[in-house]
């Protein structure tokens, strides 16, 4: 405020805006940042099929990945990699985009897709799928996690919905935490009885991109697709309930409409990724910390930014999961939480974490 | 949900100071009944477990037995099998509901536990640790266990630093080396062999199984010590509820009280933890039930640590005998018991309160 002179009413800009807090403050850096992240995400893709027991110099890549032609390298890239890069993909965005509406929707930074009791209910049903009909391999048990999610989603709902005001955030995070407490003892009892059981489902629980083929992947690709579709769409939405339910309702939001959208959402995508993978912790917990602390609250952006960052992060895990160890590979739930969880503290650590 | 009545129910009126030579305390009649029913509950449950098993013995022979007048088989199952077993429960219940009560008047929040300064999960890592890499005996596994807990507890404050007692950065700074600490878990129990690992899951969950009277006394002595001592912080700690700056303004050094009562809980939790393995819901449950019980305000640690040794023995007896010959680890029952009790208590609660 250094000019001498009042300047005339009609001259009067419309006040500057407050100085961005956030590190992509105007909507030219944010499409540029969304850029960059593509980018990002191109170079993992083709270093994720580049990297492993084997590795594939990059002109070798890009010349199989066009022309297939039948030698190892090729085989290798078209039925190894690239199905395993292409679910890496799928599964980070719909991480990334569960993770974000979970946080919207619960109005809580520490909200995680687990928290609506989806993982305890996948993790239930996985384990019922082995010890009862089993169900051991990725595709097999795929149909259960689906279905326990759904179930464990629809449980904490109406438990979350008893009583007059309807599922508030709150009760909604609280539900899920009991009805997760019931699962897991549910999970340990059944574990516990048969050993057979147990061995499976430790491999399953910890969370691994590895023998995951195009199988698993296809019945996937469509429920992350109207998942991710419906999470971008609901981003307006979102930013309208941010201001409170009153608030929301007297602006014209429909209140109750956004939260079933946004639950049914979390319970595709967070579904489809804990049963495509198992439960994977952190990405969605910590990729929408990420986004919010480059592009601040508008959850259109941070939807977007969460969209690109997870699967970004959830390749290079991997990615890493298959060097450090070599020639043994790492599975990529270990990765993802040895990676993000120092950052994720440093930026506890640094900045206030943006508030919802 | 509301953590209990933070301001009491009662009325005020009808506070009684007791008076003992020099000491007196203030308290309301229901606080005192209560706190001994719950006594009398927690001595029932314990008889009821040393009774009940695949060999039955009846509560006149297990009164002989304890004054020395019972047969020889009788004084092996009781003495040397049920008691001990039925007393660890109630140890580490006890320490496990005065703890959570503490931490959950700290936090100032029904959910408060020690996971969220990443003790339960520290000494996870450790007891597993000594479980599949270091083979280490019962004792080594249960200093794995406090020696986990206390460097991880460490490490989280130090991450956090300043920034509130309490506050956000803690909790999130506890989330994110807890991410760390499960997934490490997990690392070594695949990499482990399944005998191993299922032994390492069973700890994990939380098992009374086969405690003896050498693993008893650390956990009894920790409770009978700082179970009184927190009692007599419990009403700096209410206080505190209120808010730092009231406690200072009324005379309660607020940062001196939180560290110690940290401190102190820690302890507990961690003999509890090195006792029985990381059991979970009894912190989480036990001082809410007290509470509701007794209508106190601040952290009831008496009747919190009663209500879980309680809790533990009834579990207990639960899992040893619902699927009996087999024997579930205790951690299970509770469990199943806090996620039902808690999804409850919502519905109830937010039916009472119309919305």
């Amino acid at each position: 405020m250094s000019t001498p002179a009042a300047p005339k009413p009609s001259q009067v800009a419309p006040p500057a805006p407050p100085a961005p807090r956030w590190l992509l403050g105007t909507p030219g850096l944010r499409v540029a940042g969304l850029i960059g992240a593509l980018v990002l995400v191109l170079l993992l893709v083709v270093l994720s099929i580049m990297v492993g027991s084997r590795t594939i110099a990059p002109g070798e890549v890009l010349r199989v990945l066009f022309d297939p032609d039948g030698g190892e390298s090729s085989i290798i890239v078209h039925s190894l990699r690239l199905p395993r890069t292409a679910l890496a993909v799928v599964v980070g965005i719909a991480l990334g985009l569960a993770g974000a509406v979970m946080q919207a929707l619960t109005r809580n930074p520490l909200a995680d897709p687990g928290l609506l009791g989806v993982n305890a209910g996948a993790a239930t049903a996985v384990v019922i799928g082995i010890g009862a009909f089993g169900a051991i391999t990725p595709l097999a048990s795929l149909p259960f996690a689906f279905v326990g999610a759904g179930l464990a989603a629809v449980i904490v709902y109406l438990l979350g919905s008893a009583g007059r005001s309807g599922a508030t955030p709150v009760r909604l995070a609280l539900a899920g935490t009991a009805v997760t407490a019931a699962l897991a003892a549910v999970v340990n009892a059944l574990t516990v009885l048969d050993p057979a059981t147990f061995d499976q489902y430790r491999f399953w629980a910890v969370g691994s991109l590895a023998a995951r083929g195009p199988d698993v992947l296809w019945p996937v690709l469509p429920v992350v697709v109207v998942g991710a579709l419906l999470a971008l769409a609901l981003g307006p939405a979102l930013n309208v309930l941010a201001l409170g339910d009153d608030v929301g309702r007297s602006l014209g939001a429909r209140v109750v409409r956004t939260r079933v959208l946004s639950g049914l959402v979390i319970t595709l995508l967070a579904g489809a990724a804990t049963a495509a993978v198992g439960p994977i912790s952190f990405v969605g917990l910590a990729v929408p910390h990420i986004a919010r602390a480059l592009v601040g609250p508008d959850h259109r952006w941070v939807l977007a930014h969460s969209a690109v960052l997870a699967p970004a992060l959830l390749l290079l895990s991997d990615v890493l999961g298959r060097v450090v160890v070599r020639p043994g590979e790492l599975p990529v739930g270990i990765i993802t939480a040895a990676l993000g969880a120092p950052v994720f503290i440093a930026l506890v650590r640094r900045h206030r974490v943006a508030q919802l | 949900m509301n953590g209990g009545p933070l301001v009491s129910r009662l009325p005020s009126s009808a506070v009684r100071s007791v008076r003992l030579g020099p000491l007196s305390v203030r308290m309301h009649p229901r606080v005192g009944w209560t706190t001994l029913a719950l006594a009398v509950a927690a001595l029932a449950s314990l008889a009821w477990a040393v009774s009940v098993g695949d060999y039955p013995v009846p509560l006149g022979q297990v009164l002989a037995t304890l004054v020395g007048q019972g047969q020889p088989g009788t004084d092996f199952v009781v003495l040397g099998l049920r008691l001990p077993r039925a007393v660890c429960a109630l140890a580490v219940g006890a320490a496990l509901g005065a703890a959570g009560s503490v931490f959950q008047s700290i936090t100032r929040n029904p959910l408060g536990s020690p996971d969220i300064i990443g003790f339960t999960q520290g000494a996870a890592v450790g007891a597993v640790l000594q479980i599949l890499v270091f083979r280490g005996s019962s004792t080594a596994i249960a200093l794995g266990a406090v020696a986990g807990g206390l460097v991880t507890t460490a490490v989280v404050l130090l991450l956090a630093g300043r920034g509130g007692p309490l506050g956000y950065r803690l909790i999130l700074v506890g989330i994110g080396v807890n991410f760390l600490l499960v997934s490490f878990t997990w690392w070594l129990m695949i990499t482990a062999r399944l005998e191993d690992a299922a032994s390492a899951q069973v700890w994990l969950i939380g098992s009374l199984n086969g405690r003896g009277w050498s693993q008893v006394w650390p956990v009894v002595i920790a409770v009978v010590v700082l179970v009184p001592v927190l009692t007599a912080l419990s009403r700096p700690l209410a206080v505190l509820e209120m808010g730092d700056d009231v406690a200072r303004g009324v005379g309660v050094a607020a940062t001196r009280t939180r560290v110690w009562a940290i401190a102190l809980a820690v302890v507990l939790t961690g003999a509890a933890v090195a006792t029985a393995g990381p059991i979970a819901f009894v912190a989480l449950a036990a001082p809410q039930l007290a509470r509701r019980l007794t209508g106190a305000t601040g952290p009831a640690v008496l009747p919190a640590a009663l209500m879980g040794g309680f809790l533990l023995v009834v579990s207990d007896i639960a899992a040893q005998r619902v699927f009996a010959p087999t024997q579930l680890p205790v951690g299970i029952a509770t469990g199943v018991v806090g996620g039902c009790y808690l999804a409850g208590l919502l519905v109830v609660q937010w039916r009472r309160n119309r919305g």
